[in-house]
């Protein structure tokens, strides 16, 4: 492991990608102010292919030894690029149905393009910060950008209101973040994550130490546990899922969902590893109340963007529950669930942007009845994407919650997995609600698309792929193992 | 001479005064602002103090950044304030209830 302790210009090309990124996000911000009206797609184009340019500097450093860079701040490791391909990736994705809304509901603004960059900027100093400043400035970046993305559709009260509230929840989850970070800092004498490790794994159990150390870990979970959306810190969720417009509720409920994980990874399994003991106990509780809560509220939705927000809850439990075994191979597991989330939270939103027009936001489960008569390949695709969600087999839920219950039965936690499984069955019920809307039920409305064919087919390349990674998961499973 | 103590002490009773604030307050949204901005101050003197009693001068350059985010997280709050303001000509928490379920 490379261990650069200065400052070294020799070694900026290992942030290759973040430093394009930036470049790109001036010149887009600044490209967008001289386009005319007719060429306002221009922002658009250069946005997409910043984020593959991005793309393909992250995939080149892949390989690369782990390099820990700029003074201790910056980590530079597989998990790091490979957690970067996959968000522009998914942001990639996100953009092009984005695009059709913003159309549609004439909101579309170079704005939304540059602030989108700037998060996903956010989302990459997260994923490769190497110290707790560089993480809370990560975060930052990512959270500013998404209030002011959430209040872009600002002649929508629900969309103002749900600015508003994850402003003010998100500001009180950092302050509780910092809070710890100061905690540990204070105790360790260090804001580096490798100097934090070393002095979490020699400090004593039942110590002065240890009791400091602990307590500011209770603030950092809580902190981590706000952004990712965990019961008891779950309240902004629905309430910004469903106000926010559609492509913004997309974009927060995928990309940022990687970025969280991986700042859980670099501090509680990177940082505090010696302390498993008394984070998982943390973890379990979240995990346990998430999947609870999310399953048996979601029954009495009637708006489906804010059904997706409670399902959303309770994935992420089962993403936490990957941690709570405490070995390797349930890491990968959670790491495996977050990327197959993501899959599923792509299609499923970009599903309601398809059927969206101007001043129809196609966000009530009863929009979608006789879906399948009117357009049964889309209906089909809605049914292959909730049955995963459900984690019906042969779809890629299956596996992921496979492998999470695997990890935790042979960690030893059978009645959690029991218990799990349970809950598991009863959110079927409102995923397969949807379904009965589409196939069983009829309705004189026909909801039609004027979207273009490059929403249809990479809508349609999505959902295939929920099938298609679904009968062979090798590949994606050993590549989440490979990371740690 | 002041001790470490007393400054977490004193940060500590900031904290709390913050966060009671956040959940008491059932009126006006600018208090939730000052409230979070309490918050900040309280860690703010926990990292000047640790750094302080520790002769690290890690601790003052995390507040440089905390300061700087700060100011850029009030003008996006106020922002979102003033839109809140256009749109329902109120700014009292009480107004923000129509998203529920």
């Amino acid at each position: 492991m490379n261990n650069i302790d200065t400052f070294d210009t020799a070694t900026l090309w290992l942030a290759l990608p973040e430093i394009f990124l930036l470049s790109a996000i001036v010149v887009v911000l600044l490209l967008d102010l001289f386009l005319t009206k007719p060429f306002k797609q221009v922002t658009y184009y250069l946005t997409q292919l910043s984020l593959l340019i991005t793309a393909i500097l992250a995939f080149n450093l892949i390989g690369e030894p782990k390099s820990i860079l700029f003074g201790n701040a910056f980590i530079l490791d597989d998990m790091a690029s490979v957690f970067k391909i996959f968000m522009a990736g998914s942001t990639m994705v996100a953009l092009v149905y984005t695009r059709h809304y913003l159309t549609e509901h004439k909101l579309f603004r170079g704005e939304y393009f540059v602030l989108v960059l700037l998060a996903m900027l956010g989302m990459m100093v997260m994923v490769s910060g190497y110290s707790l400043l560089t993480l809370y400035l990560g975060l930052e970046i990512l959270s500013l950008s998404l209030y002011a993305l959430i209040a872009i559709a600002r002649e929508r009260a629900g969309a103002v209101e749900a600015a508003l509230k994850y402003f003010v929840l998100g500001a009180i989850a950092s302050g509780l973040l910092l809070y710890g970070m100061s905690m540990i800092y204070g105790i360790s004498g260090s804001i580096n994550i490798s100097d934090i490790a070393t002095f979490s794994a020699n400090a004593t159990l039942a110590s002065r130490e240890m009791l400091i150390l602990n307590f500011g870990l209770v603030f950092l979970v809580i902190g981590i546990a706000f952004k990712l959306g965990a019961v008891p810190f779950h309240m902004w969720v629905p309430d910004v899922y469903q106000g926010a417009p559609t492509s913004v509720t997309m974009f927060l409920s995928t990309a940022p969902k990687i970025a969280a994980v991986a700042m859980l990874i670099r501090i509680l399994v990177e940082g505090m590893g010696a302390m498993h003991a008394y984070w998982s106990d943390l973890l379990m509780v979240l995990a346990l109340l998430s999947i609870a809560l999310g399953s048996v509220v979601a029954l009495m939705q009637t708006n489906i963007k804010r059904m997706l927000a409670y399902s959303t809850i309770s994935h992420i439990g089962f993403i936490l529950l990957g941690f709570v075994t405490g070995v390797i191979s349930g890491y990968g597991a959670a790491v495996f669930y977050v990327l197959v989330y993501i899959l599923m939270s792509l299609a499923a939103f970009g599903m309601i942007i398809l059927f969206n027009k101007q001043g129809f936001e196609a966000d009530k489960i009863s929009d979608f009845k006789g879906l399948s008569k009117h357009s049964p390949w889309f209906a089909l695709m809605m049914l292959v994407i909730m049955l995963s969600m459900a984690g019906v087999p042969p779809f890629i839920g299956f596996y992921a919650k496979l492998f999470i219950l695997q990890q935790v039965v042979s960690a030893g936690f059978i009645s959690i997995a029991v218990i799990v499984v349970v809950f598991a069955v009863i959110s079927a019920y409102y995923y397969l609600q949807v379904i009965k809307s589409m196939y069983f039920e009829s309705s004189d409305k026909a909801m039609t698309t004027t979207a273009t064919m490059d929403v249809k087919l990479i809508l349609s390349i999505n959902a295939v792929l929920i099938l298609m990674v679904g009968i062979f998961p090798d590949f994606w499973i050993k590549l989440a193992l490979s990371l740690f | 001479m002041v001790s470490l103590s007393d400054y977490l002490i004193l940060s500590s009773i900031i904290f709390c005064i913050g966060l009671a604030g956040i959940f008491i307050n059932r009126t006006n949204i600018i208090t939730l602002l000052m409230c979070v901005e309490l918050i900040l101050v309280a860690v703010n003197t926990n990292f000047i103090a640790f750094s302080h009693f520790l002769g690290n001068e890690a601790g003052q350059i995390v507040v440089f950044f905390i300061l700087t985010v700060a100011a850029a997280e009030v003008a996006i709050g106020l922002a979102i304030l003033t839109l809140l303001f256009r749109v329902r000509g109120s700014i009292n928490v009480d107004v923000t209830n129509s998203l529920k379920g």
